[in-house]
């Protein structure tokens, strides 16, 4: 017997492991890749970037790409309707966009989770009121409940941010009570809690650890929904104002040209569709390797 | 003529390491109104050959035999569509789990009509008398209101008799029963096993009983071959084999038998475990767990000579 | 069954109750905290006498305590009145119930057009594990999931009307027709009306709008589709239908499609919220008339009675299809049906 287990390679480590399983995901590293550059390009934007992107230049409205005829190659993307630099505004917009990815997935999560875990221990009335009112967030359509918050706190990209955490908060605290509840009713938590261990350490040493997967996934699919959600806001002028840089709001603005400057129109949503794809790609990725249930 | 006969057939699945054969080199022979018991551990591909010999293997698996033929009618050179004619209505077979083996979408009477309906086994008008009728051949109390359940409203034993009732609502020639016992209550699987052995009794078929019990066999079976790690190792008449088993594994296995351990203070057990798909010792794939292993049997592979596949088998002359 | 039916009707019912004056409250909360006196953006910026104001925030109640305002608001709901718009002096359940059924056209079509493709498509890349339809279907969908879709909408214009002029960009018919509001449903009346000119109208107002707004639907139907049928494909009870000598047509409708689709219907229930939502950004594009577009526009005129009377409305639609849904989930899946 002992020479057949020789034969069997080691176990590698457990990132290694991951790493296997979730490059086996092609589309997976593909959406890493994405993530990659649009990383790099926001931290790099002020030296990659030509211009400032709000400057306007007075004489160089609407100028196409560098490829269509009149194109200037101090603007390789055209220029806006008031003579800003796209490629500028873009890199500028991909910078504001993983902010407010970021920014709002992790305020998600970090209250979310809260309450999740809240609702989950405490259980009873407290867990009652907390997932009714998650319930009823959740029947609002997630655009109608985010424009209403605008609505009441006014346009902006920071209210609009808050209106997304808001709006995307009942899917962690869901989540977060679920594997906590699941976790809960394994041996080793009674173990630990009839060690002596208290409340918070059990909720936030032991329970969160473990149902730690489903939560790293749906921090990247809430990444795509942030980004998208903040940009449809902008879109309808109620997120991020003019002249900021900001993908929705840049199209928001651009309605009127569709007929002479395709150029103001596509780029900035090309630019949401690849960032939105590659988080979802990643998110994808990620729970094909977290989770071996999922995977086939 | 033998009704189901098989020569050299090997099954393949490919893995993520490569192509892995789950069968190798099994022959089966099953006449008209026999028995035959398919014995051995989890593993050991006694399954996988009845159900490639059912054409349910789906791809990526791979069937090859040299001789697959059904009545006469050669099974691989058959197009799908006749194929399928031969399938559920000639040769039939009931399935391990009766609880998941029904579709929990239709009710139970429906789905044995369905397979009459599809091979046409009796006018449409009479369809649901045949039913009825097939509920009560396999002793489901009530038959008539009960043809409405669905299975998760019934009982595993209960579900297996419709399982049996559907296996054999077109009277094939040949059963399939692949450890139709083994997810039921021990009660139960004494019932379910006497309804098999009278229905083939009494309807002439070959039944095929896939099993990994000892006790069933030496009960049911008139002839048994027993597998082991997707070959088989040995094959005998049911009375010559527990008089005298002539493959080691298949000695150690009555020995394992609570019945045979008389006098002694702990039941035998073997050593090891079935290889997998990464751990195929070479040559004979019983030798790290046998005990009259020999340096031949540690390099070379035994073939099959006088039903048992042994470099040195038990009562041969020395 | 029938008894059991109800009760479970019944106690699906019970569990809306709390959900339902959650989602009031959360309309009152709409006017209370949205800032200014309701009663100043009423009567607009005209400015009014401090007596005046006082007498009217008397005489709508808006010097109780809270608690009694939401009670008399609640009321007033239950009795069906939610409100005046403050622009154009309508109720707003008239304007809501003259707009809804163009969403509702709409909303049908795109979630028609999502399943009528994402199903087959769901189903075939399933049967076909590992193809190369397979994975171009899986990629397409994940792209189709992450599309911008008030963006998307720009694009279908820019291409199907502006570069190939064979759409209109906006309404929804012509104006050279007139057709009788009979049901609301454009499609319905120019098919009643026997206009065919009305009906192609119609239908080339129909198809770009509906495309957009089914894109996503579209995508998580087949993504979903396919996972459900991986699942189902490798249940015991397909092998034995396979076993009966069913052709591969027939087990793969009958026996797997129909256990598949238990969790498909499911998510395709729970999508009717999201598609309002994305009903909001498609009317506003193709400017359709419909209540998203009612909203967006409600909110460009500080219209609050509207908005808060309209997003109740569609909450209340939302709970209300969600129910339909868990009734349908008892009706298709026999082992909750007790």
């Amino acid at each position: 017997m002992s020479d057949i287990a020789a034969k069997t390679p080691p176990m590698p480590g457990a990132l290694a492991l991951f790493w296997r399983s979730f490059a086996e995901n092609r589309g997976a590293v593909v959406g890493l890749a994405i993530m990659g550059i649009l990383i790099a390009v926001s931290i790099l934007a002020d030296v990659i970037s030509l211009h400032s992107p709000i400057e306007q230049f007075r004489e160089s409205f609407l100028i196409p790409p560098i490829w269509q005829e009149g194109g200037e190659w101090s603007f390789p993307l055209g220029t806006d309707d008031v003579g800003r630099d796209m490629l500028s505004r873009l890199i500028y917009g991909a910078r504001l966009s993983l902010i407010i990815g970021f920014s709002v997935a992790s305020l998600a999560l970090l209250t979310g989770t809260t309450l999740g875990l809240t609702a989950a221990f405490a259980g009873g009335i407290v867990d009652i009121v907390i997932m009714r009112l998650m319930d009823v967030l959740l029947v609002f359509p997630s655009l109608l409940l985010a424009i209403v918050i605008v609505a009441i706190l006014g346009p902006g990209l920071f209210n609009a941010m808050l209106a997304v955490v808001v709006v995307t908060l009942p899917g962690y605290t869901r989540l977060a009570r679920a594997s906590a509840l699941a976790e809960l009713a394994r041996d080793y938590v009674t173990a630990t809690r009839s060690a002596g261990a208290g409340t918070l350490r059990l909720m936030f040493d032991v329970v969160l650890p473990n149902c730690a997967a489903p939560l790293i996934v749906q921090v990247s699919l809430g990444f795509a929904v942030a980004i998208l959600d903040a940009a449809a806001l902008g879109f309808l002028g109620l997120g991020a104002q003019p002249p900021t840089p900001e993908w929705g709001t840049m199209l928001s603005g651009a309605l009127q040209f569709y007929q002479r400057a395709w150029w103001v129109l596509a780029l900035p949503g090309f630019a949401i569709l690849f960032t939105v794809l590659a988080f979802n790609l990643v998110g994808d990725g990620l729970r094909d390797a977290l989770d071996p249930k999922l995977k086939r | 003529m033998a009704l189901l006969e098989i020569r050299n057939l090997a099954v393949e699945f490919g893995t993520a390491r490569g192509r892995f054969r789950a069968v190798d080199g099994v022959d089966v022979t099953v006449d008209a109104g026999e028995i035959l018991c398919i014995v051995g551990e989890s593993g050991s591909g006694k399954s996988v050959s009845m159900l490639a010999a059912m054409g349910l293997i789906a791809w990526p698996g791979r069937v090859t035999a040299d001789v697959m033929r059904f009545d006469g009618t050669d099974l691989l050179g058959l197009s799908a569509r006749d194929r399928r004619k031969v399938v559920g209505k000639d040769m039939a077979m009931v399935f391990q789990e009766p609880m998941t083996s029904l579709n929990p979408c239709y009710p139970i009477g429906w789905q044995i009509a369905e397979a009459l309906r599809v091979h046409n086994a009796v006018p449409r008008n009479k369809v649901q008398d045949r039913v009825v009728e097939l509920l009560e051949q396999v002793g489901i109390p009530d038959a008539g209101r009960r043809m409405n359940a669905f299975p998760h409203q019934m009982s595993g034993g209960m579900n297996q008799r419709v399982m049996i009732a559907m296996a054999i609502s077109c009277n094939p020639r040949l059963l399939i029963a692949d450890e139709p016992t083994t997810a039921l209550d021990v009660t139960i699987q004494k019932q379910i096993l006497d309804l098999l052995i009278d229905l083939q009794a009494s309807h002439g078929m070959g039944l095929v009983l896939i099993t990994h019990d000892m006790g069933v066999v030496a009960e049911t079976a008139h002839r048994v071959q027993v597998m082991y790690a997707g070959q088989m190792v040995e094959e005998q008449s049911t009375d010559a084999l527990f008089a005298a088993p002539r493959h080691p594994y298949t000695a150690a296995l009555l020995d394992a038998l609570p019945e045979r351990a008389h006098g002694r203070a702990r039941l035998p057990t073997i050593p090891g475990v079935v290889p997998g798909i990464d751990d195929r010792p070479t040559g004979c794939l019983f030798n790290p767990r046998c005990g009259l292993v020999t340096d031949l049997c540690r390099s070379t592979k035994p073939l099959t000579a006088n039903g048992v596949r042994c470099h040195t088998p038990l009562g041969a002359p020395a | 069954m029938v008894r059991s039916m109800f009760r479970f009707l019944f106690r699906r019912i019970a569990l809306i109750v709390p959900t339902f004056i959650g989602v009031t409250f959360m309309a009152f909360l709409l006017i209370h905290l949205v800032p200014g006196d309701p009663i100043e953006a009423r009567v607009g910026e005209r400015g009014i006498a401090p007596e005046r104001l006082a007498e009217l925030r008397h005489e709508f109640g808006y010097d109780l305590p809270m608690w009694q305002q939401f009670f008399k608001y609640e009321v007033q709901i239950v009795k069906g009145d939610l409100g005046m718009s403050v622009v154009t002096q309508q109720s707003v359940w008239h304007e809501f119930i003259t707009l809804f059924p163009a969403t509702v056209e709409l909303s049908i079509a795109a979630i028609l057009f999502a399943m009528l493709i994402g199903l087959p498509m769901g189903v075939i890349a399933a049967v076909r594990r590992g193809s190369a339809f397979d994975y171009g279907l899986m990629g397409m969908s994940v792209t189709g999931a992450s599309m911008p879709i008030f963006w998307w909408g720009l694009m279908m214009i820019l291409i199907f009307s502006v570069t190939l002029g064979i759409t209109p960009v906006s309404g929804r018919i012509s104006d050279a027709f007139f057709v009788e509001p009979w049901s609301g449903f454009m499609l319905i009346d120019c098919y009643w009306s026997e206009d065919e000119g009305a009906c192609s109208s119609a239908w080339s107002h129909m198809i770009l709008p509906m495309i957009v707004l089914g894109t996503i639907p579209l995508a998580i139907i087949a993504r979903m589709t396919r996972s459900s049928m991986l699942e189902v494909l490798n249940e015991d009870y397909v092998r034995t239908a396979r076993a009966k000598g069913l052709s591969t047509p027939r087990v793969v409708i009958v026996h797997a499609l129909r256990n598949a689709l238990i969790p498909v219907v499911t998510v395709i229930g729970l999508s009717v919220s999201g598609l309002l939502g994305g009903a909001i950004l498609t009317e506003t594009i193709f400017s359709w008339p419909g209540v998203g577009h009612w909203l967006v526009e409600s909110i460009a005129r500080r219209d609050y009675p509207v908005l808060q009377g309209g997003s109740l409305l569609i909450a209340v639609l939302v709970i209300m299809v969600n129910l339909g849904v868990d009734l349908l989930y008892g009706f298709l899946n026999p082992r909750i049906r007790r």
